[in-house]
């Protein structure tokens, strides 16, 4: 069998005596879309931190595509084919949503030593970026400027620049967090079009959202994976049952 | 539509500016050649500091430093003997870069008030050196033995020959930054500028783009001290003092923060002030602090945000 995409082994990152990531094994395979749920606190964001590179781990191993990223950081990573969007929605906020996306397309484009040429007459940049936006459906308000657009909206355009970067990994840290259930509706049906073309690993409280998207769920709890397996399992699972699924929801 | 009103506004800056030398001559108010040749020096260097702070987010409280470099790679060659300007002035540019290649290099791992700091750190101890080297002076500075010569081709001592130059160099520094800014390498200081997670989550690292600004910008304003000290004909370590850091971080605060024209707006509005004021009173200063008070106050996006498509780009 092949490697999986990307591969974590026996991560570790304490905060003082607070063990936010105890010994995690984790694996996602090509085209899988794995979510990782758990109570709040159970260490979610610092263990999608240290994927993307935002943290590093006190012990363990990061694996990508067959290479060893441990030690690479956000940027590195984000060039070998990492992409997020962020629990809180982190957009140029003064900038158009084409604008945003188009950034995306640079930063991937490149290095950005070039000092003459209007970037926002590039056709280069432009056309890739306003198909993307037409993808995730914001294609009418390509000239908004970020800031204006609705919660949901963000969301989306926060999806989008992570698509334009052309990922071999997305990294979704509570997508559909903040949603209206019609937005979140929206967004969990647009993911589920990526799902296949798209390696994802989703952190998600949204329980509907997950168990419709995912391939496998891990559960974290404490800072420890207590199981992993299919939706059906994980809803079967007795532990996670008495450690989380029973205390959030009936 | 935005851009095309900027685009006015500074054509028709620029072109009040090309009348002033015939305007005085026919007034037979020569100072004022003087006068705005000295606020189009600043401009250049308002201009400069507005390339880091406005779009790359960095308050240099520092930028003296560069006038000073400038300053003193002008004088030192003459001193020497040496009054090729082209010369002299690309060892003024280039010294400027150098010096802002090292203190960069270290403070852009800082950010906010610690940024600051250390921009201020850096001058003052150029500032320092610059009070203790006698050979050139010292405390008291020394005159310029001459001013810089292009080959017969400019006479720097003819004022109206002078103006123009500065003048063409000015239009020349604000049309490279307005390019500059709105090119991938100005679009990917500003993104970090905004949202530096998000610019590390697509793939850019913000250091080297943030870094090379702030040697352009140092270079920009290493110029503009070469022509300040033509200008003065006199070199003084006041050049690098920490209260002219703090004039061009107000020229760029006043015209506006991230903006084409308000730097130079900037630079205008409180030299010509202070000039005005200094004529009717010795306590000038107590006049100029409340006005500009107010006007940060109530144009909290600088002069140039009161200009039609100042706010563009």
């Amino acid at each position: 069998m092949a490697e999986a995409l990307l591969l974590a082994r026996g991560l570790c990152k304490s905060f003082g005596a607070l063990r936010a990531s105890d010994n995690i094994d984790f694996d996602l395979l090509e085209g899988e879309t794995h979510a990782v749920i758990g109570p709040n606190g159970a260490g979610k964001t610092t263990f999608i931190w240290q994927l993307s590179g935002d943290l590093h781990p006190d012990a363990g191993t990061i694996r990508f595509a067959g290479e060893d990223v441990t030690s690479l950081r956000a940027p590195a990573r984000a060039r070998r084919g990492f992409a997020r969007s962020f629990q809180i929605t982190s957009i140029y906020r003064e900038f158009t949503a084409l604008d945003n996306v188009a950034l995306a397309v640079q930063a991937r484009a490149g290095h950005s030593f070039r000092f003459w040429r209007k970037a926002r007459e590039e056709a280069v940049l432009r056309d890739p970026a306003l198909r993307v936006l037409e993808e995730v459906g914001l294609g009418a308000r390509a000239g908004v400027l970020a800031a204006n657009l609705a919660h949901g909206e963000q969301r989306q355009l926060e999806v989008a620049m992570a698509l334009a970067t052309g990922p071999r990994l997305l990294l979704l840290d509570e997508p559909v967090a903040g949603m209206g259930s019609d937005e979140s509706q929206r967004m969990v049906e647009f993911l589920s079009r990526l799902k296949g073309r798209q390696s994802i690993i989703l952190v998600e409280h949204d329980m509907d959202a997950v168990f419709s998207l995912a391939d496998r769920i891990s559960v974290l709890v404490y800072g420890r994976i207590i199981a992993t397996g299919t939706p059906q399992e994980i809803r079967a699972n007795a532990d996670v049952r008495r450690a989380y699924l029973g205390e959030d929801v009936q | 539509m935005r851009s095309r009103a900027r685009n006015l506004v500074l054509l028709a800056m620029l072109a009040l500016l090309v009348l002033v030398p015939p305007a005085a001559a026919l007034l037979h108010q020569l100072f004022y050649v003087d006068l705005l040749r000295r606020v189009m020096i600043f401009g250049i260097a308002a201009v400069s500091l507005d390339l880091i702070l406005g779009y790359g987010g960095m308050v240099s409280f520092g930028h003296a430093a560069y006038l000073g470099v400038g300053a003193y790679a002008v004088t030192v060659l003459a001193y020497y003997g040496i009054h090729d300007g082209l010369l002299q002035w690309t060892v003024a540019i280039g010294g400027s870069m150098l010096l802002a290649l090292a203190i960069g290099a270290v403070s852009i791992r800082t950010s906010g008030i610690y940024f600051i700091m250390i921009t201020l750190a850096f001058t003052q101890m150029l500032y320092y050196l610059g009070i203790s080297l006698d050979v050139f002076g010292g405390d008291n500075g020394m005159r310029l033995p001459e001013r810089s010569q292009f080959f017969g081709l400019i006479n720097l001592n003819n004022g109206t020959e002078f103006y123009y130059l500065v003048l063409s160099i000015l239009a020349a520094v604000v049309l490279l930054v307005q390019r500059l800014v709105e090119s991938r390498f100005g679009m990917a200081i500003r993104a970090a500028k905004s949202n530096e997670a998000r610019s590390r989550a697509i793939g850019f690292s913000p250091y080297p783009y943030k870094l090379a600004a702030f040697v352009i910008s140092g270079g920009i304003c290493g110029l503009a001290g070469a022509l300040l000290v033509n200008h003065t004909a006199y070199l003084t370590p006041d050049f690098m003092q920490w209260t002219r850091s703090g004039e061009i971080l107000f020229m760029v605060i006043l015209g506006g923060v991230g903006t084409t024209a308000g730097p130079v707006l900037g630079a205008f509005t409180l030299l010509v002030l202070e000039d005005v004021l200094s004529g009717w009173t010795e306590h000038w200063q107590i006049i100029l602090g409340p006005l500009l008070v107010l006007a940060v106050l109530f144009a909290k996006r600088g002069l140039a945000g009161l200009l039609p498509g100042g706010r563009g780009g």
